[in-house]
């Protein structure tokens, strides 16, 4: 098989702390943000192993109330923009130019200070919890006049989310001057891979909605410290305005987080399948317009601040129209599937449990987005069981898909198949374990963010905690394969996989420092997907 | 499912039939939700049935198409690949299909909105207010206002650590001091508002929570058609307190809840007439406890040392402890101070002062100080000496100074 | 799009104007003749006072119930009380349920329209004149004013 790369003796680097600090290489920037999100997913993962072990029974065991609060806050700070945001943004940062055929990122100093901004920006936000007061504690949607009550961590709170925010806007400009400036010759917008795609347009949402977020929290600060009243009823403001901007910002968020997801899993199924993505212009399309009607249903997580009923059809109409579009991407990865030539490595496995959980999850919110059902649903832990089926069984999973079928390309080894596949189904068994119950303790009456609770939904909170234990511990597993491929194995082929399509598997593996330095000529085979 | 007549969709009417049944039972073990005690309740209880089982059947149809597909179109059955890539028809008939599934449920859904937002010709209005951590009720009809607060025996339960089985208590953070009693058959509006923060009132046997938002009013509506006991709790991340402060909503017949009403009017009559009450110091401590943990534990903790950095002890400081800072110390409970709310329209006389009786002699404040309610009494119309050393007039905003000469 | 999250803000109000969400009712009227009296319509409207966290006043309405005729001007009193010995300034902020009533809910003269000073243990009515228009829907048949309290901000020192 012939390969693109360049001789061997070619690539030089630099070496030590300096080529870490300060490198703009694309390939070692996407490194540092893996590295930087599976240690924020521990960080996180930790936060939720307290939540867990403090609801694993009724009554109050290890942590003060204002503690758990604080531990559910920062917990999802931390898993959405310290984690997945960033595996996300460290994959397109390996992958997209070695799948468009470009030398590097666009702008790699810039890319270099995204990254950075990073370990900063949660430095802040961490070293909240160890102030007087403590942590911020009024949930990571920030409601005033709650989140106002908030003490020495208010403006650390604040600043850190402004910084995730130049980080994350950074890293989608490059990530868009990349995808329009620098594709080989050949490769047009509609022979790109579905990856590619979806980073695309998951970058357009970031520009569009982290400055919005970024307003609403500056507007936080300026109403408690400089006297203004945007979301004081006593100075003529309003507090439901701040959900309307946060939501506004939140709900494009969610797909920043599972349009990545979606353009992964378009990568493995189809390689695995050995067969050519179904419908990929209507996958396009699809993910388009979720991206496009993700802007109109902000309101539905706020049912029941009291909007005037046509506002609230309105935004139950336009939640329920989601549904065709993510219908359609789920129905096209079946049809790939079918009369395929199927292999389940590792990387299958993933994106499939992906394809049946984040459409369980997308089930849940097809039913949260009905508004007179909503009001019996919503704030509680169906809730909860919801948006981790979408945003951990969803995104995590098919990341957790990504790293398996992308590490011997960066390692160039061939990581532990056996050990994988226990990482696999124990994930799957665990994660379920932990969320599938509390779908009921939600519609039995468990309100979310609360510390303690009634003994009737003792027994439900016990097995989910046990299934938290037992999916955390899996997680290291996942540590020690990866570390294990990066050390050696089995040397991995330039095309991993045998059915797998793009122009990343014509570059050696592990793949060279530079790749692409002169535009590769691309035939007819390696525009396929 | 005889409840829902307005479905007229005889593929729902099937479902319903067929497959409720197994999930009613279900219900009782606490998996489902509640149907309810109010058209409402049941009407949103069977529009959740409906959608629950439309998504369950996609579910099985979509995801046994794929598994047949795992089973069968394997490599290592010696499949070959087939290379098709698009099918135009089918892409527009999994488009419009969804899309028709959709239609059938917004057409129930926005109905029943429609008949929820009705709130007029409501005989009661009772409205919620919320307040960190507790919930005030006013009857606006009959000017009557309760106060609910969790109950003294989940509050000691609830302490960390505090060696309790919770599992003993059946009610445990469901239960409050003072139930809201309402009638059943009545249409009763329901307002919510709150005092500080966002809270959210919620009782799932109603069907329907809404946010209490500070400065705005809301408004729901309920019949309740079955006398009973009803448990919900706050929705809405409100602070430390959030999950501890349940709704206990009683409902009565007509006649007993006029009972109630003029009952509770007597009530609180004498509640507001205790100022020559006095008590030995037994009695002040007992009771006094009684209002701690119902009031004060949630912030000050069982061991009045408070949580530090937020909620100050009282254990040692210097309030609760000097001599001349006894009239102080009354002040803060009917005042408030900064965070801490104030008590002075909740507590009654004898209530706060068997509540600085009792920190002024607990957790090591031996100051073997009696307060008697005449002290609080007398306390409520002395000068403030909380905000003494403020300034005597609060800022004016700049804007305003000409309109509020001409106001006086 | 950051200036955008501003923009929000003055597109909120007019939006909430138009369509009454929140039940504010920012609307001020002429005080017109009060010859176009029409219907033999009566509509209930319910009076109710809140106080904000930690302000010492005590705010209620003088009646709790009235009947009133759509297109015709009415006068409610609400008392306030200071129940401290300083000088303080609050600011009420109306609220009007259902809120699509708060749409026809015209006030002509409001103590809400300005911040109030009340000195020490000062007690003060306070007038609202206000009508209810006559295109108020016909399902409307009760609607609730709510006076909320709160401490005025300090403004910029």
């Amino acid at each position: 098989m012939s390969t693109l790369a360049h001789d061997d003796h070619h690539d030089h680097k630099p070496t030590g702390l300096k080529r870490w600090f300060f490198s703009t290489n694309h390939k070692d920037i996407g490194t540092l943000y893996l590295i930087f999100a599976l240690t924020m997913f521990f960080v996180g993962g930790s936060m939720a192993m307290i939540i867990r072990a403090e609801l694993f029974q009724p009554g109050l065991q290890f942590v003060d109330p204002q503690f758990y609060n604080s531990m559910v806050t920062v917990h999802a700070l931390i898993m959405i923009f310290g984690a997945v945001m960033p595996a996300g943004v460290g994959l397109a940062n390996w992958m997209i130019p070695l799948m468009i055929g470009a030398p590097d990122m666009a702008l790699p100093r810039m890319n270099n200070m995204s990254f950075w901004i990073l370990p900063f920006a949660f430095a802040l936000l961490i070293s909240t919890l160890f102030m007087e007061g403590g942590g911020p504690a009024g949930g990571w949607t920030m409601y005033p006049p709650l989140v106002l009550q908030t003490g020495n961590a208010f403006p650390f709170l604040i600043f850190a989310i402004h910084f995730l925010g130049v980080s994350s806007i950074m890293g989608a400009i490059n990530i868009i001057a990349t995808v329009f400036n620098m594709r080989a010759p050949g490769m047009t917008l509609m022979k790109m891979p579905l990856f590619v795609w979806t980073w695309v347009i998951t970058s357009f949402l970031l520009i569009a909605a982290l400055p919005v977020l970024a307003g609403g929290v500056t507007m936080l600060l300026t109403d408690k410290y400089f006297g203004t009243s945007f979301f004081d009823a006593a100075g003529g403001g309003d507090p439901v305005l701040f959900q309307h901007i946060f939501w506004f910002f939140g709900h494009p968020e969610v797909y920043i987080l599972a349009l990545p997801a979606f353009g992964i899993v378009s990568q493995v199924i189809p390689a695995f399948a050995r067969k050519p993505l179904f419908g990929y212009a209507s996958m396009v399309y699809a993910t388009a317009s979720i991206a496009i009607l993700s802007f109109f249903v902000w309101a539905h997580h706020m049912f029941t601040v009291g909007l005037p009923i046509k506002g609230e059809l309105f935004f139950m109409y336009a939640t329920m129209l989601i549904a065709v579009p993510t219908g359609v991407k789920v129905f096209n990865w079946v049809a790939t599937m079918w009369k395929g030539a199927m292999t389940f490595e590792t990387p299958m496995l993933f994106s499939i449990a992906f394809v049946i959980l984040f459409t369980i999850g997308g089930f849940s919110g097809l039913m949260l987005g009905i508004t007179p059902v909503d009001f019996q649903y919503h704030d509680t832990y169906f809730v909860v069981a919801h948006f981790h089926y979408v945003l951990l069984t969803g995104a995590v999973f098919a990341l957790m898909s990504a790293v398996y079928y992308w590490l011997p390309k960066w390692t160039g080894y061939m990581y532990d198949e056996r050990l994988g596949k226990i990482h696999f189904w124990l994930s799957l068994i665990s994660s379920n374990v932990l969320f599938f119950p509390q779908h009921f303790l939600g519609l039995a009456g468990m309100p979310r963010r609360i510390p303690d609770y009634n003994i009737q939904f003792a027994d439900f909170n016990a097995i989910s905690s046990i299934g938290g234990f037992a999916y955390g511990l899996t997680q290291l597993l996942f540590v020690y394969i990866v570390l294990k491929c990066a050390l050696g194995g089995k040397k991995a082929k330039p095309r991993v996989w045998e059915g797998a399509k793009g122009l990343e598997w014509y570059v050696p593996s592990p793949a060279p420092f530079h790749t692409f330095e002169t535009p590769p000529k691309l035939t007819k085979e390696m525009l396929e997907h | 499912m005889k409840g829902n007549p307005k479905l007229k969709s005889s593929f729902h009417k099937i479902l319903l039939a067929l497959l409720l049944t197994p999930l009613t039972a279900i219900a009782e073990w606490g998996l489902n939700m509640t149907q309810g005690v109010t058209p409402i309740s049941r009407e949103i209880y069977s529009m959740h049935m409906v959608s629950l089982w439309v998504v369950t059947v996609i579910g099985i149809v979509v995801f046994s198409i794929m598994f047949w597909s795992i089973f069968h179109h394997r490599k290592s059955k010696g499949v070959k690949a087939a290379q098709f890539s698009h099918s135009t028809t089918v892409e527009i008939i999994w488009t419009i299909i969804p899309l028709a599934i959709i239609i059938a449920l917004a057409i129930p859904a926005t109905k029943l909105l429609i008949k929820m937002d009705d709130t007029s010709e409501a005989k009661i209005t009772v409205k919620a207010t919320g307040i960190q951590w507790k919930w005030k009720y006013d009857y606006l009809d009959e000017g009557l206002t309760i106060y609910s607060v969790l109950d003294n025996n989940s509050a000691e339960v609830s302490q960390r650590n505090s060696g309790i089985d919770p599992m003993q208590s059946e009610n445990y953070l469901r239960d409050v001091d003072e139930a809201i009693v309402l009638p059943i058959n009545t249409k009763i509006r329901i307002l919510t508002t709150a005092a500080d923060v966002i809270h959210a009132w919620w009782v799932p046997d109603l069907g329907w929570k809404r946010d209490a938002i500070p400065g705005f009013i809301n408004d729901n509506w309920a019949i309740i058609e079955k006398v009973g006991v009803y448990r919900g709790q706050c929705a809405e991340i409100c602070g430390s307190g959030h999950g501890y402060m349940p709704i206990v909503v009683k409902a009565v017949t007509m006649d007993d809840y006029t009972e109630w009403v003029s009952e509770k009017k007597i009530e609180q009559e004498a509640k507001n007439n205790t100022k020559d009450m006095v008590l030995t110091k037994a009695e002040l401590m007992t009771k006094g406890e009684g209002v701690y943990k119902a009031q004060c534990i949630a912030c000050h903790q069982a061991t009045g040392e408070g949580i530090k950095g937020v909620f100050p002890a009282i254990a040692g400081s210097s309030v609760a402890i000097e001599a001349d800072n006894r009239l102080r110390h009354v002040q803060q409970i009917i005042y408030g101070k900064g965070l801490m709310p104030a008590f002075g329209e909740q507590l009654s006389d004898v209530d706060i002062a068997s509540v600085v009786t009792f920190t002024r002699n607990s957790w090591g404040n031996n100051t073997g100080d009696v307060i008697q309610a005449k002290e609080v009494s007398e306390a409520r119309t002395k000068p403030n000496v909380i905000t003494a050393g403020d300034s005597k007039k609060e800022k004016i905003a700049k804007g305003n100074i000409d309109e509020l000469t001409k106001a006086r | 799009m950051f200036g955008f999250g501003y923009a929000m803000v003055p597109l909120y109000d007019v939006f909430c104007d138009i369509t009454g969400i929140n039940g504010k009712t920012s609307r001020v009227v002429e005080n017109k003749n009060q010859s176009n009296v029409v219907s033999d319509r009566w509509v209930k409207v319910k009076f109710d006072a809140n106080i904000n966290g930690n302000l010492p006043w005590r705010l209620k309405p003088q009646v709790r119930n009235m009947k009133v005729q759509p297109g015709q001007f009415y006068e409610a009193t609400y008392i306030v009380e200071n129940m401290l010995d300083v000088d303080i300034v609050g600011q009420a902020i109306p609220s009007v349920s259902p809120q699509i009533a708060s749409l026809y809910f015209k006030k002509s003269e409001c103590f809400c329209f300005v911040n109030q000073l009340l000195k020490g243990y000062e007690t003060k009515e306070m007038v609202v004149r206000f009508e209810v228009d006559k295109d108020l829907p016909d399902d409307v048949s009760s609607l609730t004013l709510s006076y909320t309290f709160f401490r005025a901000k300090s403004g910029n020192s």
